[in-house]
């Protein structure tokens, strides 16, 4: 067993602990923790989604009722038709919980439709940079490093001015502002793994470029994949909330968190809760993702990894 | 064995790394890995190629393996030209040769079962083996390469390190190859088990009338393993012979260095 | 820290030993189960003397200089048992930091792979007048004075000039001799070399150990040659200790033991390497894979692989001993080694 240590690491024979000690450390720390800061982010996560999908329906949420007689009110206020919204209504009367709910919804939507294609796009433009290398590398990086000198936002008043507002528009514009970080983490990788001696195995098998790719890079690439769809996907709610916060999102009546929190602010002295209860509940969200992805990220390292 | 048009013939190879300038990355000059480098392979023969590092034998091995490309020459094998080749036939001559690494952690891909290691090969030569039997014919070949065949779904991470290079031989005798490279491929290994894995390459040979281009650093596992070697310093060819005729009788001075800085195993009973 | 009161135990033989390691064991810890790496080790070394500790990938024998540098991996590996008296102390008893002291001075070490021991941002020269400016307090000319004088004494040629160069600048065997270099910089008495010359070229590799030999008899320290190759000791050792599984198997003179092993593990290791003279003949392996720590087999630990294995090797462990017929010194944990060795 004593090969399967990592390589001592010592510039003299003078006692200052060793970087080998060092590691084991840590490892030893990531490693008590790490199932936990797995399995409570995913259960807060799965929350979210079964609140999204269940609670509107439920309450038969309806974004273009008003019901003046219930505006503005505090949480925990019994409503007119004789049901409590326990956590207040917003200012033309509906329930701030059931509103909440039905931005997360919109948010989730939006976050995992974004992924989807923002992961398609990186991760096959990743794969092939770092397979192919060369000019293709070269083009296909310099592309990326153009998206990421041009911001999300106005790119985003771009597209909404185009194209109008609307959640396809806030996906597509979410979409390329995210597409790069999916390329680079899975360039990197290719180019880790490319050099490997069963990628070079593969090939002196005779493999093409296609078997290469799918059957033996891109398993090796899944690990930091996840883990970069994971954080991302806490940024891109927040992209979104900051968008519709901005107005260039989600259109009048579609209630994401992001213009939930925007349509409080009128009130924030007089009825906190519009604005802060939908904060919370993102902030909530994207924390819960933001461990998770790190957690993830200790999981898959291999130096993490046990003795 | 010299009878017949040997098996791989490599004439006058050279392999060159360019180096490119780092902001044009124009050419600027080469790296020269390997230059010059002519001998034959006959069917069935084993042939060495001994040097330290930085000699240029793994590169040999690469280019001829074809994950390097050669910057002149000529590559033959059964008579055709590997650098002259179609795409088709280059992958009907890769069939032929296959290679075996030296670090049987690194080699292996570490997300498939044995099974799915050695069925790799069958499924980029469509053909070879139907896709039906794959299972049955994974399991005969560990079981040939001395692997218990019940194993043949577990991960490559669950077997030791000489295992793990039988895993590795089998996987290059999936194709039926005639001619196997091997990469340092017991330079990893333990001692008691290098043997196991010598041996074993050895009855394959037997067998199946391979032919091994056999890669090392360590002279003693040449000299028992080789029929001819050759002798590498700086990408050349220093001296090229017989084992006998190499051992015995060195008429380099970088071979006699070489040989003389062999450990020993009981110095004592050396004349001094 | 007060000085801990152990007895000195050199004070009763004539020539005492510079180290001597008793019944030593070592656990780690890892995810898959406590493994046990060292299970009663025990070995002496004397100054002026070599002994190399000969074994496969998991015998333990790295673990064992790690455990008497105090550098097992913290906190997955410990001492859990067994003495290492060095200088009358009992180290294997004293703080890790204590222990780190004394190295740092008496004990030294080199690893296989010099490369990633140096720091690459540093000049080399600057890292070998370290220990001159940390620990005898010199100021930086009269260090580098005493760096230059340490490479060329283990042979890096125009060391004048080369002390200025960075670590990635010199070949794998200049990168050897400087870490030995640091190592006797401080003229320590016993210094522990861990598969020093398995990264390097065969050519090197006997000037390596050519140098560690002069360099012993220059010093007179004790050396502690670890290594899995047997021939590459073979020249410069004296006494041999062959381990496996954790334990040390056979030990004696080298020669004793290459010429009449006692024990069938080194005398299967033995007859595996391809020798010159049986050119062509087939090796005659050891059957089997080394054990897994994590489920060392009952008894003795080699009966699995061994030919001569009977009941008495599944179920009882075998002690060291000197078996008869064989020369003093020499111990072999083998029931049977009369009767079929």
């Amino acid at each position: 067993m004593t090969a399967a240590l990592p390589p001592m690491i010592t510039t003299t024979p003078i006692a200052t602990p060793t970087t080998a000690t060092q590691t084991m450390q840590r490892a030893r720390r990531a490693r008590r923790g790490v199932k936990i800061r797995i399995t409570v982010p995913i259960i807060i996560i799965g929350l979210y989604v079964i609140g999204a999908i269940t609670v509107p329906v439920i309450y038969g949420f309806d974004p273009l009722r008003t019901e003046l007689v219930d505006r503005l009110k505090p949480p925990g206020t019994t409503l007119s038709n004789g049901s409590i919204a326990f956590l207040g209504t917003d200012q033309i009367g509906q329930d701030l919980f059931a509103q909440m709910m039905m931005g997360a919804r919109v948010s989730l939507a939006v976050g995992a439709s974004t992924l989807i294609f923002a992961g398609l796009a990186g991760v096959t433009v990743g794969l092939l940079a770092g397979h192919f290398g060369g000019w293709m590398d070269t083009v296909l990086m310099r592309i990326a490093d153009v998206q990421l000198a041009f911001p999300a936002i106005l790119l985003a008043i771009l597209l909404a001015s185009v194209l109008g507002q609307g959640l396809t528009n806030i996906i597509i514009v979410l979409s390329i502002a995210n597409w790069v970080v999916f390329a680079r983490v899975t360039r990197s990788q290719v180019l880790a793994l490319k050099n490997r001696e069963f990628v070079e195995a593969g090939r002196a098998l005779g493999a093409g470029h296609f078997h290469l790719i799918v059957r033996t890079l891109l398993p090796g690439c899944v690990a930091p994949i996840l883990v970069v769809a994971t954080v991302e996907f806490g940024h891109v709610i927040l992209a979104e909330a900051a968008l519709s916060f901005l107005g260039v999102g989600v259109p009048i009546g579609v209630p994401s968190l992001g213009s939930t929190i925007q349509a409080g602010t009128a009130y924030l002295t007089s009825a906190w809760w519009i604005s802060t209860l939908p904060g919370i509940a993102l902030a909530g969200l994207v924390l819960a993702t933001g461990v998770l992805g790190d957690a993830l990220r200790d999981f898959y390292d291999p130096t993490l990894r046990g003795a | 064995m010299a009878d017949s048009t040997p098996l791989l013939k490599v004439r006058n190879l050279r392999v060159a790394y360019p180096i490119r300038s780092s902001v044009l990355m124009r050419h600027i000059g080469d790296n020269v890995a390997v230059s010059d480098v002519s001998f034959d392979l006959h069917q069935g023969e084993t042939v060495g190629l001994v040097g330290e590092s930085g000699s240029g034998k793994s590169t040999i091995a690469r280019t001829i393996i074809g994950l390097v490309k050669a910057s002149d020459g000529s590559i033959e094998f059964e008579g055709k030209d590997i650098a002259r080749a179609s795409w088709r036939q280059l992958k009907s001559i890769r069939r032929e040769m296959q290679m075996v690494f030296q670090d049987p952690y690194a080699s292996l891909n570490p997300r498939l079962t044995v099974r799915d290691i050695i069925a790799e090969a069958w499924r980029v030569h469509p053909g070879v083996v139907p896709r039906g039997a794959w299972t049955s014919e994974a399991k005969a070949l560990m079981d040939r390469v001395g692997l218990n065949p019940d194993y043949s779904d577990r991960y490559p991470h669950q077997f030791s390190g000489g295992q793990r290079q039988r895993i590795g031989i089998a996987r290059a005798l999936a194709l039926r190859p005639k001619l196997i490279v091997c990469d340092e491929a017991v330079s990893a290994l333990d001692v008691s088990v290098q043997a196991q894995v010598l041996n074993l390459l050895e009855d394959l040979q037997a067998d199946l009338d391979l032919s091994y281009l056999f890669i090392s650093h360590d002279l003693s596992v040449i000299e028992h393993l080789c029929d001819r070697v050759l002798v590498l310093n700086r990408g050349v060819v220093v001296e090229q012979g017989t084992v006998d005729q190499l051992f015995d009788n060195p008429q380099d001075d970088y071979t006699k260095r070489l040989l003389a800085a062999v450990p020993v195993v009981r110095p004592w009973l050396e004349p001094t | 820290m007060t000085e801990p009161a152990t007895a000195r135990v050199d004070s009763l033989e004539g020539d005492p030993p510079l180290l001597r390691v008793e019944g030593l064991e070592v656990e780690f810890s890892t995810s898959a189960g406590v493994l046990r790496a060292l299970d009663g080790v025990s070995f002496e070394v004397r100054a002026g003397e070599t002994l190399a500790i000969l074994g496969e990938s998991g015998s333990g024998k790295s673990v064992t200089a790690q455990a008497v540098m105090a550098l097992l991996p913290q906190p997955a590996g410990s001492i859990v048992g067994g003495r290492i008296w060095y200088g009358g102390r009992d180290i294997a008893a004293e703080p890790v930091k204590q222990v780190r002291k004394l190295c740092a001075t008496e004990i030294a070490m080199i690893f296989q792979d010099p490369l990633s021991s140096l720091n690459p941002v540093f000049r080399v020269g600057d890292q070998v007048a370290e220990p001159f400016r940390r620990r005898r307090g010199m100021d930086k000319r009269q260090a580098l004075g005493k760096a230059l004088e340490l490479l060329k004494r283990v042979g890096i040629p125009n060391a004048e000039t080369r002390i200025r160069d960075y670590p990635h600048q010199f070949s794998g065997g200049q990168r050897q001799r400087i870490m030995i270099a640091m190592a006797i910089a401080l003229k320590p008495r016993l210094l522990i070399a861990d598969e020093p010359t398995t990264a390097l070229d065969v050519t090197v590799q006997a000037q390596i150990m050519d140098l560690l030999a002069d360099l012993q008899a220059e010093t007179g320290m004790g050396l502690i040659l670890i290594s899995h190759d047997l021939g590459v000791v073979a020249d410069v050792a004296q006494r041999a200790a062959i381990m496996y599984a954790g334990r040390v198997v056979e030990t004696g003179s080298i020669r004793e033991i290459y010429d009449h092993p006692a024990h069938p593990y080194p005398k299967g290791l033995l007859e595996s390497i391809p020798s010159e003279g049986a050119r062509g003949q087939r090796l005659t392996p050891i059957s089997g894979s080394p054990p897994n720590l994590l489920a060392v087999p009952s008894g003795c630990p080699f009966h699995p692989r061994c030919e001569f294995a009977i009941d008495v090797c599944r179920t009882d462990v075998p002690m060291l001993r000197r078996p008869e017929g064989w020369e003093a010194g020499h111990e072999a944990a083998c029931h049977r080694s009369e009767e079929v060795l």
